[in-house]
């Protein structure tokens, strides 16, 4: 059986498809046959994060139209076994995405024996966004310890908890995980910022992980490489936990408490 | 910019107030929301319960769970249901 995961947030540049990415990759390097969709129709961006912007032929919409088939448009990834790319299109028809054509990718992948079906979303609640969750078995929440970002993600659970295809047929409910990133343990000692445990209780999800700034995130972008394949990075261990969570695996949450720096360092910064 | 900090001491801890101010934004948002979808769901209903506990506290003494409020809302009204069970030797 495939598993559909979502990975959505309501709001923007939280790192969706930073978490997509390396969830994907994550997965297939844990001997898992995945594939990571860009939803994000208009604004293709998965195939630069994922490296692999320069060998796109074939996209979504033209999968959905028949213009080409799975073996021609999936992509696949040169570092990671088990793990392909599904580009969006750059199309400027934002209603390219019709629940219909999206349900006939997903069965042609089902048949293909993915066993994880990653969506990346759009920001946003409009329709590339709900073709995202629409058809999702699980949601991944991507949210910022910050106000906007939390309130968006409940937006977004209300969307799951109503108009996924699991809740308009009334069958068991979209599992949600939240996936805190960019947490910055320091500035939650402060008081500046808010902490995991608060954003837990606003949004009452179990938790799958926490991510914390790091400059690497960006550096990873910079080079096409997922976070996750940084194994010497703190973002990446991060995500690794997140993957092993994800497959059933108990593992302390890391990265919570601030390094304590020493006299000079809290003097001069870093 | 650190170094005026270290001297200055500690800056307001504004996390509690994101906090306090996403609580109420996000409990009155979900109200509206299941309001739409006609789900259950009232803010008043705990402290409409304590309230009429108090009340028939006054004349008779009951347990907790001797009164249920429940709320239905259908598409034209929503249905209040009170149940107030009363102990045998109450007179």
């Amino acid at each position: 059986m495939s598993k559909i995961i979502v990975v959505t947030s309501g709001k923007g540049g939280v790192g969706k498809t930073t978490t997509s990415a390396s969830i994907a990759a994550g997965l297939a390097r844990a001997g898992r046959k995945t594939v990571v969709i860009d939803f994000d129709v208009g604004l293709r961006n998965l195939d630069l994060i994922m490296g692999c912007e320069r060998r796109v032929v074939y996209d979504f919409v033209n999968l959905i139209n028949g213009e080409s088939n799975l073996k021609q448009t999936l992509i696949r990834d040169k570092r990671v076994d088990n793990l392909w790319i599904l580009p969006a299109s750059q199309t400027r028809d934002k209603d390219a995405l019709t629940k219909e054509g999206v349900e006939k990718v997903l069965k042609d992948l089902m048949r293909d024996k993915f066993e994880y079906i990653i969506c990346d979303s759009p920001a946003g609640i409009e329709q590339g966004a709900r073709m995202a969750l629409y058809y999702a078995d699980e949601a991944i929440v991507v949210t910022n310890p910050e106000v906007s970002s939390v309130r968006d993600s409940d937006r977004i659970l209300g969307i799951l908890q109503s108009k996924s295809r699991r809740a308009e047929l009334n069958q068991s409910p979209v599992t949600e995980r939240l996936l805190v990133t960019r947490y910055d343990a320091e500035r939650v000692d402060t008081g500046q910022m808010l902490s995991v445990n608060d954003i837990v209780e606003l949004l009452a999800i179990p938790l799958l992980g926490v991510i914390p700034e790091s400059s690497v995130v960006l550096e990873s972008s910079n080079q096409g490489r997922p976070v996750v394949l940084e194994n010497d990075s703190a973002a990446g261990q991060a995500y690794d936990d997140a993957v092993a969570r994800l497959l059933g695996e108990k593992r302390p949450m890391r990265f919570l408490t601030a390094e304590k720096k020493g006299f000079f360092k809290r003097l001069f910064g870093r | 910019m650190k170094l005026l900090e270290f001297f200055r001491g500690k800056r307001d801890e504004t996390a509690n107030i994101a906090k306090e101010r996403l609580s109420v934004v996000i409990a009155h948002e979900r109200n509206k929301r299941s309001d739409a979808s006609g789900v259950k769901h009232a803010v008043y209903l705990p402290k409409l319960k304590k309230d009429i506990l108090e009340v028939i506290r006054k004349y008779v003494s009951i347990d907790d769970e001797d009164v249920t409020v429940k709320l239905e809302k259908s598409e034209d009204r929503d249905v209040l249901e009170l149940n107030i069970n009363l102990p045998d030797h109450a007179a």
